[in-house]
């Protein structure tokens, strides 16, 4: 049985400092492996969140050796041994306790998204929608809240202007409704001016670290920007569209 | 001391899975002002988990398929314990409560024509399943999150509730604490639907998360209802056994749908050799017709690997104890054959899953497989038309609830069960809420439950719940798992009254801010209770019959057919009684037959 | 056991420890190395155009194109063919510089091209993870200058028409004085503009322009198609980083090589005549 050792961030956002945990390994372990190993043997008060264990929760988002990601998906036998495996809590949020951060944010974000608009509301009739139609927002609903995007996206985690931009996160969500092929509500002047689509730079760290490989940037952010440019930003469109 | 927040409501939803979500909508729509509490995140629930799909008889591809022959197959699946009003119910609101989840924005699969697309899964004659690829619950759950949200709800995350308050034979209440600061909570309801899960933890080899615990069976019955059928726990055939820190995890049943084969050690397709006369005539007898039948479900019957999975774990278990087992002492799962394009499409997360932690390229490999604790068909007992438990006001739903599932669950029937008696729940409680008015809430009750929450950071030395916990899972595993008998489910009763003893003893270090030590403490004693629970009925039943499976009793007693096994608190211990089955109307028994 | 190690995440600027650094380093280094030359050849005023050579102010017809060894073979930084006779100062003002703001401005308010620049050149992030110059008073591209990165599609319009320009390029090089030949330039100037293809048709504007603005692409015959096209331009789109490299290397070769040709450093080879 070999170790390694875990340099854990302790503490919340007064006071905080690293410690250092010797942990046994296994083979196929993973940072929450060794997290939870910690709390059994080690000390039970250390916070962390987690749930399935199978990455479809994003319960246990965190950041290992400075790189947002799901801790239960983070194989320790990837990371370099030699020296300590550090573990922070994602950066963009306040930390409540250890690895364990304030995301209400988003989901009080997410109440100001306008739902599905059907245009036959009140039926209860089958959808009818061909599978090519749906693809595309598929990709969307993969999405499981960790919340990694919003952890790593600059516009949130450097300039904290959560005031102005909802985030990689909710993006995706409107994406997953503007493209919906039975909606009938327009997002577009809302993104535009309450969702702040403006302030993201395309930079894709979101797509990066998305652990359900959601082309975040290119396949939602992307086209919502080309979206709103229809309407705002595309006179001789305009032209057209008034005559 | 008692220095604690207090909320009201008219329906109080404990649990945001997708039954407690379903339950919030409802209790909405009768006009209710509703307070959700979960233990986690909201749309972190269990349900997530879910892969394969929700049953529910469209027949968008088969149309022979009906309400009536999903109601067989559900009684079939569990062995006739079923109620079955409750059945009937199910099998003909299930197809309403999908379309309704489209509406609401779930984007399913889709047939040649712009229908539902619906997969083929063990135990159902026909292909049932609405799916998303494999991440069906994520769909369910993400919906349904969002359509409560927009109708408006409070939500409660990460608080846990340890004790329901009752007054003159009625819940009015519940109590306990926010996980995150530490901070005492009581709710005040006019209602509450119980949605809280199953209590798969008490097990080594579990695919439950930390959460299920059993804390709403065990609060449930702590306040006096009905528990039914607590032995009737489901082993899913196929979890993860290999790397070890994957263990428990699930394995997808659409993988066997879509093909995949088992294989024992020495390279054989054992399930051939498992196939129960009940199932004979409906199986496959030769790899041939098996293989056909993926592509061509007419004209084939389909293969053993498919038979229900109380059939299908025993087989497995059979076959390690037998000396036939894999590398890490269990089965292979092998869907290689199908290729890498096609397994790509239909399973992207399990091959996803399985390449990046068990360093498995299932493409090219077979997976290691063993059963795993996945579901209980036992729980709260709750009336079939309104899902009201013995408890005036208590309302239970989802997988805490019993009835539906009888001795064994058929896969793809519990997302369905989570909508449509979570929906039935949250508009009972919500009819029961604007019939009555607040109760008043009993102090010495909360005190009581404040004394029990509050010993393990009482200072000094003694024991680490971490280790009650290893205990239980460690002999459950061995005396109560999927072979059982008398001798070692008295030897598991042992243990469990043993580690109760020390549950006084139990000491942590920190406070009560977001401290999972102090949260693992007041999780033992769920855990044990509901293990007891557990063991007791199961040394009731003195037979086998679906998920429970006794070496001493290996075959179906006539007179624990026509049997539930009621558990109820009284004086202190745990009371059982053998309550009649309800008598099946003949028109629906003449379904059976077919 | 527990240890007390550095101060808290708070003070340090990332936790990283690989070697983050390095694209975005790679990505200024290639670009201000592409620009410098860029900026040089559209200053140059010469050695564009195979067929040409500058003598005692005057442009004529060059001795290797009067002997039939090269043909119409014209640089891509001075496509469209200008002539122009302006002087300012006394200073020639090279044609490129009509021609350089349709590419330059499209590849300017590309979507592959500001992720590139604004992690490498504005450190808005520099990488993922790292700390940047991302401050309290960011607001991207809500504001102006970079607003009118939603003008991007116009950019398209022009790229778009520049890919038949340079087609008509490739067909002109084989255009000979006796004739009609294929040379290692012809070569050059079609992988240059089968790279620019591939780079302007991923576009990001064109992809939701020829489809991607649609919802139900089952609904009609003409969305029918429109998904048909989308799906070639998402294929394209996928890889836009890969063309927004190759062909920006490719153009900056073509140029060169045209260069080489016109300054007499080696002749073109000819592979066959007709």
């Amino acid at each position: 049985m070999s170790t390694v050792t875990l340099r854990v961030f302790r503490g919340d956002s007064t006071s905080s400092e690293f410690r250092d945990y010797k942990v046994e390994t296994a083979p196929g372990m993973v940072v929450l492996d060794a997290i939870h190993s910690i709390q059994k043997n080690q000390d039970p008060s250390l916070a962390c969140r987690w749930n399935c264990k199978a990455a479809k929760c994003g319960s246990c988002s965190g950041e290992v050796n400075g790189k947002p990601k799901l801790l239960c998906k983070a194989r320790i036998d990837e990371l370099p041994q030699d020296q300590p495996i550090v573990v922070t809590p994602i950066k963009t949020f306040p930390v409540i306790k250890d690895l364990v951060t304030d995301v209400s944010w988003n989901y009080e974000v997410a109440k100001q998204i306008e739902p599905l608009r059907l245009a036959d509301e009140g039926s209860t009739e089958p959808l009818r929608m061909q599978q090519i139609d749906v693809d595309r927002i598929q990709e969307f609903r993969k999405c499981i809240e960790c919340f990694l995007c919003q952890d790593v996206c600059h516009v949130l985690r450097d300039g904290q202007r959560k005031d102005i931009f909802f985030g990689p996160r909710h993006m995706v969500r409107f994406a997953s409704l503007e493209m919906h092929p039975l909606d009938t509500a327009d997002r577009r002047p809302f993104l535009k001016e309450h969702a702040g689509i403006g302030t993201c730079n395309i930079t894709k760290c979101c797509t990066e670290v998305c652990p359900e490989h959601i082309h975040i940037t290119d396949n939602a952010i992307i086209p919502l920007k080309e979206r709103v440019a229809d309407l705002f930003f595309d006179p001789i469109a305009k032209l057209f569209r008034r005559r | 001391m008692s220095n604690y927040e207090t909320f009201e409501y008219d329906v109080l939803v404990i649990g945001a899975g997708g039954a407690g979500l379903r339950a919030v909508i409802g209790a909405i729509e009768k006009g209710c002002k509703v307070g959700v509490v979960t233990k986690s995140l909201l749309g972190k629930a269990h349900t997530v988990m879910a892969e394969g799909g929700a049953a529910a008889a469209l027949a968008n591809y088969d149309t022979e398929d009906g309400w009536k022959v999903h109601f067989r197959d559900t009684m079939r699946g569990g062995k006739f314990l079923n109620n079955w009003r409750t059945v009937e119910i199910f099998a003909k609101e299930a197809p309403e409560r999908i379309l309704e989840l489209e509406r609401y924005g779930a984007v399913f699969d889709r047939t040649p024509e712009g229908l539902i697309s619906q997969r083929a899964f063990g135990g159902h004659k026909y292909r049932r399943l609405a799916h998303v690829g494999d991440r069906t619950g994520l769909e369910l759950i993400r919906t349904l999150q969002d359509k409560a949200v927009s109708l408006g709800f409070d939500c409660h995350m990460e608080t846990t509730l340890t004790r329901l308050l009752t007054q003159g034979g009625r819940v009015v209440g519940a109590f306990g604490y926010r996980r995150v600061d530490g901070q005492l909570v009581v709710f005040k309801a006019k209602a509450i639907v119980l949605a809280t899960g199953g209590f798969g933890r008490m097990y080594k080899f579990t695919s439950n998360s930390w959460e299920s615990t059993g804390d709403g069976v065990v609060m449930a019955y702590d306040a006096g209802a009905e528990l039914q059928d607590m032995e009737m726990v489901q082993f899913h055939p196929t979890g993860m056994i290999w790397p070890p820190g994957m263990r428990g995890i699930l394995v997808t049943e659409g993988v066997r749908g879509d093909g995949g084969v088992l294989k024992n050690g020495k390279g054989e397709r054992f399930m051939f050799n498992h196939v129960p006369e009940f199932f004979r005539a409906e199986t496959a007898d030769n790899p041939d017709e098996a293989a056909r039948w993926v592509d061509d479900k007419r004209n084939n019957r389909r293969p053993p690997e498919l038979l229900p999975r109380d059939v299908v774990a025993r087989a497995i278990y059979k076959e390690v104890q037998e000396g036939r087992g894999s590398e890490h002492g269990g089965a292979y799962l092998d869907i290689s054959h199908k290729g890498a394009d096609y397994i790509r499409k239909k399973l992207p997360s399990m091959y996803d899953q399985f390449l990046h932690l068990g360093d498995v390229d299932i493409t090219k490999e077979p997976m290691e497989v063993y059963p795993t604790i996945h579901y209980a068909m036992g729980g709260v007992a709750a009336e079939p038309d309104t899902c009201a438990t013995s408890l005036p006001g208590l309302y239970a739903a989802g997988e805490v609830a019993a009835g539906l599932h009888g001795a064994n669950r058929l896969g793809g029937n519990s997302l369905t069960d989570i909508l449509v008696f979570g929906r039935r729940a949250g508009e009972a409680a919500g009819d029961y809420a604007n019939a009555n008015s607040h109760g008043s809430v009993v102090n010495e009750q909360i005190e009581e439950e404040l004394d029990v929450l509050m010993r393990p950071l009482s200072g000094g030395d003694g024991v680490s719940p971490y280790e009650i916990q290893t205990e239980l899972q460690e002999t459950m595993q061995k005396c109560a798992m999927i072979a059982r008998t008398e001798e070692s489910l008295n030897e598991a009763l042992q243990t469990v009254r043993e580690l109760q003893s020390k549950l006084d003893d139990i000491r942590v270090p920190g406070d009560t801010r977001f401290n999972p030590g102090w949260n693992a403490a007041r999780d033992a004693r769920f855990m044990l209770t509901s293990s007891e629970v557990l063991i007791r009925s199961a040394l009731e039943r003195k037979e086998s019959r679906g998920g429970h499976w006794r070496l001493d009793f290996p075959n179906e007693d006539p007179y624990w057919a026509k049997h539930n096994i009621i558990a109820k608190f009284e004086n202190g211990s745990v009371k059982l009684e053998p309550r009649p089955v309800p008598t099946i109307p003949p028109e629906l028994e003449e379904i059976l037959k077919d | 056991m527990a240890t007390t190690a550095p101060k808290s995440a708070e003070s340090v600027r990332t936790l990283r420890t690989d070697a983050w650094w390095v694209q975005p380093l790679l990505t200024v280094l290639v670009l201000t190395g592409f620009i410098a030359y860029a900026t040089y050849r559209t200053f140059e005023n010469n050695f564009f155009l195979a067929e040409l050579t500058w003598v005692n102010g005057a442009w004529q017809k060059s001795q290797m194109y009067l002997d039939g060894k090269v043909g119409h073979l014209l640089s891509p930084f001075y496509s469209p063919l200008f002539l122009v006779d302006w002087r300012v100062m006394g200073y020639y003002i090279s044609p490129a510089i009509l021609i350089l703001p349709f590419p330059l401005s499209f590849r300017l308010t590309c979507y592959y091209y500001r992720k590139a620049y604004y992690r490498s050149f504005f450190g808005s992030p520099p990488a993922c993870a790292v700390k940047g110059t991302t401050k309290k008073s960011y607001r991207g591209e809500q504001v102006f200058p970079f607003v009118i990165q939603n003008l991007h599609r116009y950019a398209f319009y022009a790229a778009f028409a520049f890919i038949f320009i340079l087609s008509y390029d490739v067909i002109l090089s084989m255009k000979y004085i006796d004739g009609w030949g294929i040379s290692l330039g012809t070569l050059v100037l079609l992988l240059n503009v089968v790279l620019l293809a591939g780079y302007t048709f991923g576009c990001h504007s064109f992809r939701h322009l020829i489809g991607g603005k649609v919802n139900c692409y089952s609904c009609s015959l003409a969305n029918k198609t429109k998904y048909g096209l989308w799906r070639k331009a998402t294929f394209l789109n996928d890889r836009h980083a890969l063309f927004a490299w190759t062909s920006l290397f490719g153009v900056a070769f073509a140029d060169l090589y045209v260069r080489m040709v016109c300054s007499g450093v080696f002749a073109d080879p000819v592979f066959v005549k007709f």
